[in-house]
């Protein structure tokens, strides 16, 4: 190895910046409720994503119960049917998955990992998190409006979004949705800066951008992305809304309903899905790149190795991300367009499997003859890359405009993205808070019922969405509440789907263990000590565990290598932390 | 969606840019070792808020230009009319470059030392500021006492739209403005002043140019223009 240090007794360049004041709480308000501190906001932002993201699983149970067990259930009406499943998805996309990237992972993970003593503005910080808070308040609060909540599919499209057939059309429910919508960008917006400028001007010494974890670069773009895409939602949003309330005719061309002239006229629901898809495609790898960095860091760390392709896995997330704006048109195919543009959007689609490609082989070289410790965190690693590439092929079916004539609205869409961008980010975060919750609480999750979590989800989520292709293409229509005597399906087919529901209750009752163990081992899990994992990343050489305000006791880390350093021959252990000095230094240090 | 597009080109460029200085092509894991040997690739020296600022406007600038695009797009189907353009709009863009003006003053002021005219500055700035919303108000006015209402056409409906989302970044500009000024008033918070003043007067030539951008895209010029590179284009 090349030692680049100038100078090996004086290793450290003297500090450019001077370290920035800490905010101090001086009340238990200030320090648990209204906390500025990066860590306590990670755990608020989760614990409500969380929190919500359950609501959504309860959903989701309702709407199986109905497409099992039709006619069964009175109270599941169509309307109510609709209103399930928008709310299921708008809740599992955008508050469960973006916040808890974004907003948990993002705040807890950055500044330890960077070697910082928080975000660069606490105050931003916190308002971001109050401010989402209050978008799911009035998210949630459009259950109990007059009306209910919208039914106009996640999707929101007009004109049917606000029109009267639509549940929540003419009633609060839409209002409400797009408000909530609006108030989770700004809030949004607000942690975004800090999770960029963190990166930016965080970084403790040595940390070039080069030895940033993967978890952190994912991280970091998948915010940048999200700073440039979710200005297109709210956009959206505030148009729509106008629509709604004003009688704007931005989306909304003349209509005739129930023998009335409405006083619109003359506006371009295509508008909206531009707009809507500039925003929603790139969400999709709003939710992935920071799975993708976090699998490629708990792959290395399991499999005591370094990560295969380091530098490929970088570019690979930057091209991705760039790439992911230029393709917003594949989910409009259906909607009409000048064939040229649907040759355009088919090319850049099946481009950006290239570099998605590439990561993939790169894990799966990482792992080669790797030290493989199926630890939880491990096992659910290794459950996303299967699940991810199965999600991926559907995907390069869909993205040929042919192919996805035929099979647009059909099950088959449904069950491509719950594997890409359901199922695939749900089982890395798993991953995830079994591998950081002993750097959180200072407590190992219980294994046994992580075992039990781990089988029980993966193998059940694929017995739920794996049956889904087989009905998408024999043509059982997504967004159906019933599907009565088709000609076209088979008695099977409704056995299937009774089957997909029941499988649907037991992976459900997993979380419930899940849920268990998250709040049980906080007193009863086995004492993690600072490093279970033996891992190298900065937030595992704390002095204390769990961090404490300002992350680093006295001084800050300076960092000397790569976060990679795993089974290096001649190393003492087989890993060797960021902050570890080079050998020639410690060397001469040791001679004085 | 192509203005969208130039913009997020131009996004692109300057990251790629700044990337392209940050050694992406190193090895790191032959590299150990401080980091001395390998300049300006640490976090900058540059104040985190300047650059906070600089993420911030190119969110907002997003933003803008994602309206500017469903402008285009809306403007292209056939119940479109345009609106007239009301001459006091002159009037409020020569007030907001006043007020832009005022705030660079003040950052010279507060470069120099000159406290005074720093609070002059500040002052004015923040009035001329107020004075643009005012006449903002008043285009609003006139265009409903002409029957030019929200709702009767799209391009009515655009108009009031963007140039009350013009308003609104003002007035939030006006808060920082408004804690600044005070800072300006207590001499022990004088080593923060001078990148208050900063902030505000890079948040306030921003809005500026937004505005300027906006009014050509009102007043129809932009389409006019848009139109000349397309025939240049084929
Ligand atoms: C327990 C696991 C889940 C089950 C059983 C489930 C089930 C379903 C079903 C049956 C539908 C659509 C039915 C229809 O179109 O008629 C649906 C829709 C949807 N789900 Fe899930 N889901 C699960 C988890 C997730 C997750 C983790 C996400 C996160 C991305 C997600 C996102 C969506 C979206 C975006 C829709 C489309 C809603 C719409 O059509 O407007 N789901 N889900
Ligand atoms: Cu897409």
């Amino acid at each position: 190895m090349v030692d680049v240090t100038p100078d090996a007794a004086s290793p450290v360049p003297p500090a450019e910046v001077a370290e920035v004041e800490l905010y101090h709480p001086h009340s238990w308000w200030t320090k648990y409720v209204f906390s500025q501190d990066a860590k306590v906001i990670a755990i608020q932002y989760s614990a409500t994503a969380l929190g919500i993201g359950f609501v959504a699983l309860v959903l989701s149970w309702l709407i199986r119960l109905q497409l099992g067990f039709p006619g069964t259930f009175d109270f599941i009406t169509p309307e109510a049917y609709y209103q399930f499943i928008t709310m299921h998805g708008m809740i599992m996309v955008i508050y469960l998955l973006t916040a808890l990237f974004l907003g948990g992972f993002g705040n807890y993970l950055i500044p330890l990992m960077v070697g910082a003593r928080d975000m660069v503005f606490p105050y931003v910080n916190m308002l971001s998190y109050w401010i989402y808070l209050l978008a799911v308040l009035v998210l949630v609060s459009s259950f109990f409006a007059p009306g209910g909540p919208t039914g106009a599919g996640w999707t929101l499209y007009p004109p049917q979004a606000i029109m009267t057939g639509t549940p929540g059309g003419q009633d609060w429910g839409i209002v409400l949705m797009l408000s909530s919508l609006i108030l989770f960008v700004i809030g949004f917006t607000m942690g975004g800066l800090n999770y960029v400028v963190t990166v930016l001007q965080g970084r403790t010494r040595g940390m070039t951008l080069m030895r940033l974890p993967l978890t952190v670069w994912g991280i970091f773009t998948a915010t940048v992305m999200a700073l440039l895409a979710f200005p297109a939602l709210f956009v959206a949003c505030v148009m729509m809304l106008l629509d709604r309330v004003l009688g704007t005719s931005f989306f909304m061309p003349a209509i005739i309903e129930m023998g009335e002239q409405l006083q619109h006229g003359g506006g371009s629901p295509i508008l909206f899905q531009h707009l809507f898809w500039f925003f929603g495609h790139p969400e999709v790898y709003i939710v992935a790149l920071p799975a993708f960095g976090i699998v490629s860091d708990l792959i290395s760390t399991h499999a005591r190795k370094n990560i295969f392709g380091y530098r490929m896995m970088v570019w690979a997330i930057v091209v991705i991300g760039a790439l992911s704006f230029v393709v917003w048109a594949h989910h409009m195919y259906v909607s009409g367009m000048h064939p040229y543009f649907g040759f355009f959007f088919a090319t850049t689609t099946l481009i950006i499997a290239i570099p998605t490609a590439i990561k993939v082989y790169n894990w799966v070289l990482t792992l080669w003859r790797g030290d493989i410790h199926l630890t939880v965190p491990m096992l659910f690693a290794l459950a996303f890359i299967v699940t991810f590439v199965n999600g991926g092929l559907t995907g390069l079916f869909l993205g040929n405009v042919v192919v996805d004539v035929p099979l647009s609205d059909t099950m088959f869409v449904v069950a491509h993205f719950h594997m890409v961008m359901g199922v695939a980010p749900i089982i890395v975060i798993f991953g995830a808070i079994y591998h950081w919750y002993p750097k959180i609480t200072g407590r190992m999750l219980n294994e046994a019922m992580g075992q039990f979590h781990f089988w029980v989800t993966f193998l059940g989520a694929y017995l739920i969405f794996f049956p889904m292709h087989y009905l998408g293409l024999m043509g059982v229509p997504r967004r159906y509440n019933e599907l009565g005597d088709m000609a076209l399906l088979s008695e099977s087919a409704h056995q299937l789907n009774a089957f997909i529901s029941i499988m649907a209750f037991i992976v459900g009752f997993a979380q419930l263990v899940f849920l268990f163990n998250l709040i049980w081992s906080i007193r009863h899990g086995r004492e993690a000590g600072g490093n279970p994992w033996r891992a190298t990343t900065l937030e595992w050489q704390t002095p204390q565990t769990p961090p404490a305000h300002g992350n680093f006791g006295k001084e800050l880390p300076v960092v000397y290598r790569w976060a990679y350093d795993y089974s290096v021959p001649g190393a003492k252990e087989d890993f060797i932390p960021q902050n570890e000095p080079p050998s020639a230094y410690a060397a001469s240090r040791g001679a004085v | 969606m192509s203005i969208v597009l130039v913009f997020l080109a131009v996004v692109a460029a300057i990251a790629a840019w700044w990337l392209s200085q940050q050694r992406l092509m190193a090895k790191p894991w032959l590299e150990q070792g401080s980091t001395a040997a390998f300049p300006r690739t640490e976090s900058g020296s540059m104040p985190a808020a300047k650059i906070g600022l600089g993420v911030f406007l190119a969110v907002v600038g997003c933003l803008f230009a994602l309206f500017a695009s469903a402008y285009f797009m809306r403007m292209g189907f056939p119940d479109w009319r345009a609106l007239p353009v009301p001459p006091t709009l002159w009037l409020n863009t020569g007030i907001l470059v006043l007020s832009s003006v005022a705030l660079q003053c003040a950052v010279f002021a507060a470069r120099n030392g000159q406290f005074d005219m720093v609070r002059l500055g500040l002052v004015t700035g923040g009035l001329t500021a107020l004075a643009f919303l005012a006449g903002q108000l008043v285009v609003w006015r006139q265009l409903v006492a002409e029957g030019y209402f929200l709702s009767s056409n799209p391009a009515n409906s655009f108009f009031y739209l963007i140039t009350a989302m013009h308003g609104l970044h003002i007035l939030g500009g006006l808060v920082a403005l408004g804690r600044t000024t005070a800072i300006a008033w207590r001499p022990e918070q004088r080593d923060r002043l001078t990148l208050s003043v900063e902030l505000c007067a890079i948040y306030w030539h921003f809005l500026l140019l937004v505005w300027l951008a906006i009014f050509a895209v009102l007043a129809g010029w932009a389409a006019g223009f848009i139109e000349i590179c397309r025939q240049l284009l084929t």
